[in-house]
C-alpha cells in the first residue's frame, strides 16, 4: 500500500455531466453498459467542440492569420495533453489518426513494410480485437516474407506467458502486438513484463490500449512500449480521432503511411520529401475539432483521476462477479486475476441477440455477438457469441444489480413463464 | 418485466426456437445452400428435396442462431413442403414484406393459409436489427432454389 487515501469518485455528481444519461429508452431510464464499444460524452467535451467551431475554427498549419494560428495552437495543445496523459517523453511522439484501427494499420504499413525484414514474424495473440489481427494478416499476405504467429490464451483468459516465451525464443520475432486489456474478457495483460521479454528477444512491442487507456493510468515510458494505440471515442471523447504513440527513434525511421498535404517537406511533380514526425504521418486536414474534444476528454478523466476511475470500476466488476454467476445459466468468460470493467457472459436461457432485445426493452444496453473477436469466441467454444457488459466511470452499483434482476427475469420469460 | 415483448416472442416462436422442426440433414436432397449472417454469427445449412413433379417434397435444416432465426427456419421448412418452387419464392417475398412492414397487403388468397402460419413472426418489424434474423432462412431457400449454394445477409466477397 502506498499509504495514500484513494480519491473517491462521486458517481452521482459525474453522471450529471453526461446529458444522455438523463434520457429514457422505451420510457425507462438508460442503463448504458456498452461503454467498451463507445463511451458517452460529458458536457465538457461537447462544449469544447462547440466552442471550437463557434469561436476558433480554421484549418491548421496553413494560414498566416490569427484564427488559423489559434486553431493550430489548440490542435497542438491537444497533442501535448495526450503526451502528458500517456507520459510520453515528447509531444512529437503522438500521432493523431482516425481511430485505433487506423493507428495499427499505420504501424503495420510504415513499420511493418518499412522496418521489418523478410523472415521476421509478428507475434499477436488469440484474444485480440480484429483491429489488432487483420492488419497483420494483410502484412503477412503482402508477399514480403513477414510471418504471423499467435500467443495462446489460457482457460482463465490470460495470455499464456510460457507460450509467449517459447515463441520469442525462436529468435525471429520482430514485433509483439498484443492488447493491454481484452475487450471481451476484461483481462489486463502484464504489459511491462511483455515489453521486457520482447526487448530481450530483440523485438519491438505494440500495445492495443483501446480498453486499457480508459480504465487505468498508462505510462508508456514505464511500460517501455515502442508503440501504444488508443481511440478517443472510448475515452469519453469524440469519434474520428485516435492516437498512435511511438518512440521518436522509430518514427524518425518510418516511411509515411498516407500521402498528401501536411506530411511533406517539399514537392515537385516528380517527387516529394517527407516532413518530420509527427506531421509525416498526418496527411491531409487532421481531425481538428475532434482533437479539441479529445483534449477536453483527457482533461476530464485526469481531473477525476485515472486511479480513482480504476478503483471505481474494479469495485463494480468485483460486485458483478459476485452477483451474476449466482444467477442460474449465467457463465462468465475467463477469470483473470487482473481485469478492468469489461466482462462477457453466456446465458443458457437465450441467444445473446434475444437477450439483448429483452434487456433493451427495460433500458439496458449491452453488446451481443462476438465483439470483433471471433477467434477468441472460437477458442472458448462459444460460437453463438456472448453478451458483454462494459462499465464506464458513470456506471453505478445499482445498474449492475438491475442487470442481475433483468437476467433472472429473462430466464423466466424464455421458459415461457411470466417474465 | 418483459411482458410487452410477448408479441415478438409468442409461445410458438419460443417453442420452435427451442425445438426446431425438421432440424436434420437431408441425405437425399437435390438442392442445398448455406446461409450466413456474419454480423451476429447466425449460420444455417438448408436442404431441399424435390418431387418428380417439381414440388418440394421435403425441406430440412441445421444451424445455430437466435430464437427468431431458428423459429423462422423451422416454420419455413414446414410451410414450403408440397409447394412448387414458384409458390415457395412467392411465400418468401411475401414473408420478407411482412417482416419489414408488419403487414401483408399482397398476401395471395391461394397462400393465405400458409402466410397465416408465418404471422407469429410479423412482430419483428418493430425491431429493425432483428429483421435479418427472421429472413435469413428465406434468403437461404432462394439460394438453394437458384443453385447459388450460399446466401449472406451482408453480401460481398470476404
Amino acid at each position: 500500500m502506498d499509504g495514500l487515501v484513494r480519491p473517491a469518485l462521486d458517481v452521482h455528481r459525474i453522471r450529471e455531466d453526461f446529458p444522455i444519461l438523463a434520457t429514457k429508452v422505451h420510457g425507462k431510464p438508460l442503463v448504458f453498459l456498452d461503454s467498451g464499444a463507445s463511451a458517452q460524452k460529458p458536457r465538457q467535451v461537447i462544449q469544447a467542440m462547440t466552442r471550437c467551431m463557434e469561436e476558433a475554427y480554421a484549418n491548421v498549419h496553413r494560414g498566416a492569420y490569427h484564427l488559423s494560428e489559434t486553431a493550430t495552437a489548440a490542435y497542438e495543445a491537444a497533442r501535448e495533453a495526450v503526451a502528458r496523459f500517456l507520459n510520453a517523453a515528447r509531444p512529437a511522439e503522438i500521432v493523431f489518426t482516425r481511430n485505433t484501427t487506423e493507428a495499427i494499420n499505420l504501424v503495420a504499413h510504415s513499420f511493418g513494410r518499412g522496418l521489418l525484414k523478410p523472415g521476421q514474424v509478428v507475434l499477436t495473440s488469440e484474444m485480440e480485437h480484429h483491429a489488432n489481427l487483420v492488419p497483420w494478416q494483410m502484412l503477412r499476405d503482402a508477399g514480403l516474407g513477414i510471418g504471423l504467429r499467435f500467443v495462446r490464451v489460457t482457460d482463465a483468459g490470460e495470455l499464456d506467458m510460457d507460450h509467449l516465451a517459447q515463441e520469442l525464443a525462436k529468435g525471429d520475432v520482430g514485433l509483439v502486438a498484443v492488447t493491454h486489456m481484452s475487450n471481451v474478457l476484461g483481462t489486463v495483460t502484464p504489459a511491462a513484463r511483455i515489453a521486457r521479454m520482447a526487448h530481450e528477444a530483440g523485438a519491438r512491442v505494440l500495445f492495443d490500449g483501446s480498453q486499457a487507456a480508459v480504465h487505468r493510468r498508462v505510462d508508456v515510458q514505464a511500460l517501455d512500449a515502442d508503440f501504444y494505440v488508443f481511440t478517443g471515442h472510448k475515452l469519453y471523447g469524440p469519434t474520428g480521432i485516435g492516437v498512435l504513440y511511438a518512440k521518436q527513434e522509430l518514427l524518425l525511421r518510418m516511411p509515411p503511411f498516407l500521402g498528401g498535404g501536411d506530411m511533406i517537406e517539399s514537392v515537385t511533380l516528380e517527387r516529394s520529401t517527407w516532413a518530420a514526425p509527427p506531421a509525416r504521418f498526418e496527411a491531409g486536414t487532421p481531425p481538428i475539432v475532434e482533437a479539441v474534444g479529445l483534449h477536453a476528454a483527457v482533461d476530464y478523466v485526469t481531473a477525476i483521476g485515472m486511479d480513482a476511475i480504476e478503483a471505481h470500476e474494479r469495485a463494480l466488476v468485483d460486485h458483478a462477479m459476485r452477483v451474476l454467476p449466482a444467477i442460474e445459466g449465467v457463465e462468465i468468460l475467463g477469470r483473470a486475476q487482473d481485469r478492468g470493467g469489461v466482462f462477457a457472459f453466456s446465458f443458457d436461457a437465450a441467444h445473446p441477440h434475444d437477450l439483448s432485445t429483452l434487456l433493451d426493452r427495460v433500458g439496458i444496453c449491452v453488446r451481443a455477438g462476438r465483439h470483433c473477436a471471433e477467434p477468441l469466441h472460437a477458442r472458448f467454444g462459444v460460437e453463438n457469441g456472448t453478451s458483454r457488459a462494459s462499465f464506464g466511470l458513470y456506471t453505478t452499483r445499482e445498474e449492475v444489480d438491475f442487470l442481475a434482476e433483468a437476467l433472472t427475469s429473462a430466464r423466466r420469460f424464455f421458459a415461457g413463464k411470466a417474465g | 418485466m418483459f411482458d410487452e415483448l410477448r408479441d415478438l416472442y409468442q409461445d410458438i416462436i419460443l417453442d420452435h426456437g427451442r425445438k426446431p422442426r425438421n432440424f436434420r440433414r437431408l441425405e437425399d436432397a437435390d438442392l442445398a445452400a448455406r446461409g450466413d449472417n456474419p454480423l451476429c454469427g447466425d449460420r444455417m445449412e438448408l436442404w431441399v428435396k424435390t418431387a418428380p413433379d417439381g414440388t418440394i417434397a421435403d425441406a430440412a435444416f441445421q444451424g445455430r442462431g437466435c430464437a427468431i432465426s431458428m423459429a423462422s427456419a423451422s416454420l419455413m421448412t414446414e410451410t414450403v413442403r408440397g409447394k412448387t418452387r414458384e409458390q415457395a419464392r412467392t411465400l418468401g417475398e411475401t414473408f420478407r414484406e411482412m417482416a419489414m412492414t408488419g403487414t401483408c397487403p399482397d398476401c395471395q388468397a391461394s397462400l393465405a393459409g400458409e402466410m397465416e402460419r408465418l404471422t407469429p413472426l410479423a412482430g419483428v418489424h418493430e425491431f429493425p436489427s432483428r429483421v435479418k434474423c427472421a429472413t435469413l432462412a428465406w434468403h437461404t431457400l432462394n439460394a438453394a432454389l437458384d443453385g447459388a449454394g450460399e446466401a449472406s445477409t451482408e453480401g460481398g466477397e470476404p
